[in-house]
């Protein structure tokens, strides 16, 4: 690899981490494809977005600045998830406004931080994949990457290059699946009739799989898709498009 | 009306197992984006005049002091008189004065959400004077004993069967047998029921779509006509606004009208869009002989001077409702009191009370529709997370609630190589947690073990 490949930081998030490692390896497998170096700092824990939501700024910030010091020396910080990326590109910048040296150094890091697919497509120029899948499949469109990022035309440009693989379209691919973090715990019975809603109309694509670009999301709608019995496999798009698609799908592992 | 906000998770799990109202809301909630979203296709201008729009309330509500005493100026030239209210009791007191004064019997309401806000209705009833809802939606829920479940479209969770209902058991002066089942003769009947109150009304009490600084005219949309009737037909007029409805000049006026049917319905304008600039003129046949502006404050001016200030931008247009996924799951009762939906999320704690409506901003997802599609830009979810905040500092409220398990895990996250063993112990625990039964047993599982684990292993290659 050459001296002038762009380095990147990549920022695990803490699902992936705990709950899906695979998503990590699929994302390195991808960068390093299209010529990256790529670092995992090993000291990283979380975006502190749990911590945003809920109201609790001062760790908020505590958190965000611990993830500037490590992630500024790279030339990219890329993530697997549309929200975390969101975090940092987003609401980084509105924690030091009376601050002056922070709030130059979240402006820097989030310019050049990036979700996982925006960053394969509108950075690198990505355009073929090694993935292949034979059969249809549908996008969920995680609401932070789309609205706070603008993550939509890129995952399905991406998707295009994957060999056999149909994409049909949901109605309500843009309809938040419920899930928002603390929310799905504090209101179960409205989350619940969201991801409800949301696993209705995945089904009725009839599509064999629903692709995401957030853990969240896609746990959320896993557990759903499988309460309901239905056969649709459910599994993050870095997977389907770094040919990880063997490997038991998103709740389909370990059960039986 | 006595506010449930503070029930909202009962409220919303009712809502939920009502199966009648899930039918009215999914089909209210697909159909209005979509009207929406065809009529702004057609106006390639709309973001620009969205930008024009908030640009404008930015500047009025910089100088809110100026355009108020310039629409009271010209108010008063006009032979009118402006009525200043800080709160909810001074309103009513005000409002039941003149119609006191006015030696009111009757009085025809058109729809006002500051009406709902300050419950005036029940105070004139209280006070012996009839208060009559005269838009469609507004009439049957007050006939039903009931709260708007949307600032726009008041009844919108009631079926045709429904409204049918409560005509034959509310309209007993008709013939028990007579056939309801066409939208059109429920539409015949309530028109004839309100017509004898328009024409007995002592007073008209209408709402305020905006007030006009240049000519102190009011502006009331609607697609009905019926706030002409209760504006023009009683000898007195009176006019309920707060006081962030003033705008500069008609033409600023126009940009916002051009916005908001647009977003609120997906009309390019409403059927009715009346300009009322005084009383009656010296030869005029028409009009009332006297004019009233009540302007409210109820919290307006502190919102103003804190961080709640872009919420003052709001032209109840109810877009934030329609395209919400939480008010489709839950609909507005829910929310338990006048505003509902993301825009009640924000408003609700500002009016009432932040302890009273404690949940309100907790309850979403933050998934940012409705700042996306909010004619205004109103950035809704970061109002709901300075709330949040409060409430965190506070210690009292939803966002409170399970403080301590995020402090443990964000002194974890301060801490990399604890949150590593944290982390690992966790994966292990939810893949056998994934194997019960029962709720947690249809999570879906974890792997086992961390990426970090596998990564510092067995380097970038997954085994
Ligand atoms: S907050 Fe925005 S979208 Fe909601 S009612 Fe107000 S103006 Fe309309």
């Amino acid at each position: 690899m050459s001296e002038q490949a762009p380095h990147v930081g990549f920022f695990v998030t803490c699902l992936v981490d705990l709950m899906r490692p695979s998503v990590g390896f699929a994302a390195i497998r991808l960068m390093e494809d299209a010529g990256c170096r790529v670092s995992v700092p090993d000291d990283q824990t979380c975006c502190g977005q749990p911590a945003y939501n809920t109201g609790d700024r001062a760790d908020a910030v505590a958190i965000a600045k611990r993830v500037i010091e490590r992630f500024e020396g790279f030339d990219y910080t890329v993530l697997p998830s549309g929200s975390c990326a969101g975090m940092i590109c987003k609401h980084y910048p509105e924690l030091f406004a009376d601050d002056p040296d922070w709030q130059d150094r979240a402006d820097a890091l989030a310019a050049k931080t990036h979700e996982l697919t925006s960053f394969l497509v509108d950075i690198l120029w990505v355009r073929e994949v090694p993935g292949d899948f034979r059969g249809k499949v549908t996008y969920h469109d995680s609401c932070s990457g789309l609205r706070e990022l603008g993550v939509k035309a890129q995952p399905r440009a991406l998707l295009e290059g994957v060999d056999g693989l149909e994409l049909v379209e949901a109605e309500k691919s843009e309809t938040c699946c419920g899930f928002g973090g603390s929310f799905c715990v504090k209101y179960p019975d409205i989350s619940g009739a969201m991801v409800g809603d949301k696993a209705d109309d995945i089904i009725a694509t009839g599509a064999d799989m629903v692709l995401a670009g957030d853990m969240g999301c896609l746990l959320n709608i896993a557990g759903r898709l499988s309460e309901k019995g239905a056969k649709t496999q459910v599994r993050h798009v870095a997977e389907v498009l770094a040919g990880f698609g063997d490997s038991a799908a998103i709740g389909r592992g370990g059960k039986d | 009306m006595e506010p449930t906000s503070h029930k909202f998770t009962q409220n919303a799990r009712r809502a939920i197992g009502d199966d009648r109202l899930q039918a009215a809301l999914a089909n209210f909630t697909t159909t209005f984006p979509k009207k929406r979203l065809d009529v702004i296709s057609r106006l390639p201008e709309f973001d620009d005049l969205r930008d024009e729009g908030v640009a404008i309330k930015k500047h009025v509500h910089a100088n809110l002091d100026f355009y108020l005493e310039r629409f009271e100026a010209r108010v008063i030239e006009q032979g009118g008189t402006v009525h200043w209210c800080r709160d909810a009791q001074e309103a009513r007191e005000t409002i039941f004065g003149l119609c006191r004064a006015a030696g009111a019997k009757t009085v025809t309401k058109s729809k006002s959400m500051i009406g709902e806000e300050i419950a005036i209705n029940e105070h004139l009833e209280a006070g012996g004077i009839e208060a009559v809802e005269t838009d469609l939606g507004e009439y049957i829920i007050q006939i039903r004993g009931e709260s708007p479940s949307h600032i726009l479209v008041p009844a919108i969770h009631l079926t045709g069967e429904d409204i049918a209902d409560t005509f034959k058991e509310k309209h007993t002066q008709l013939p028990a047998d007579r056939d309801l089942g066409e939208p059109d003769a429920i539409l015949r009947e309530a028109r004839a029921v309100l017509r004898e109150k328009f024409l007995a009304a002592d007073v008209g009490l209408s709402g305020a779509n905006m007030l006009i600084a240049e000519t102190g005219s009011v502006v009331v949309v609607t697609n009905e006509g019926n706030a002409d009737l209760v504006m023009n037909l009683p000898k007195t007029h009176i006019v309920l606004a707060s006081i962030e409805k003033v705008m500069p000049t008609l033409e600023d006026a126009a940009t916002i009208l051009r916005l908001l049917a647009r977003s609120a319905t997906g009309q390019d304008i409403t059927a009715y869009t009346t300009f009322a600039t005084g009383p009656a003129r010296r030869g005029e046949t028409d009009g009332p002989q006297d004019f009233h502006v009540v302007l409210l404050d109820n919290g307006r001016t502190e919102m103003l001077a804190g961080e709640f200030k872009d919420m003052l931008r709001c032209i109840r247009c109810g877009a934030c409702l329609n395209h919400c996924p939480v008010y489709a799951s839950v609909g507005g009762h829910a929310y338990g009191w006048v505003y509902s939906g993301p825009m009640g999320k924000v408003l609700t704690p500002n009016i009432l009370g932040a302890h009273k409506a404690a949940d309100l901003p907790n309850a979403s997802t933050f998934c940012g529709k409705c700042e996306e599609i909010c004619p205004m830009r109103i950035p809704l979810p970061r109002m709901m997370r300075h709330w949040r905040e409060r409430q965190f500092v506070s210690g009292k409220g939803a966002a409170a609630k399970g403080k301590s398990g995020l402090k443990l895990w964000a002194w974890l996250a301060k801490r990399p190589p604890l949150y590593r063993l944290a982390a690992s112990a966790a994966a292990g625990f939810l893949r056998i947690l994934g194997r019960g039964k029962g709720r947690i047993g249809r999570l879906p599982v974890a792997e086992g073990r961390t990426f970090q684990a596998l990564y510092r292993e067995n380097g970038s290659k997954e085994q």
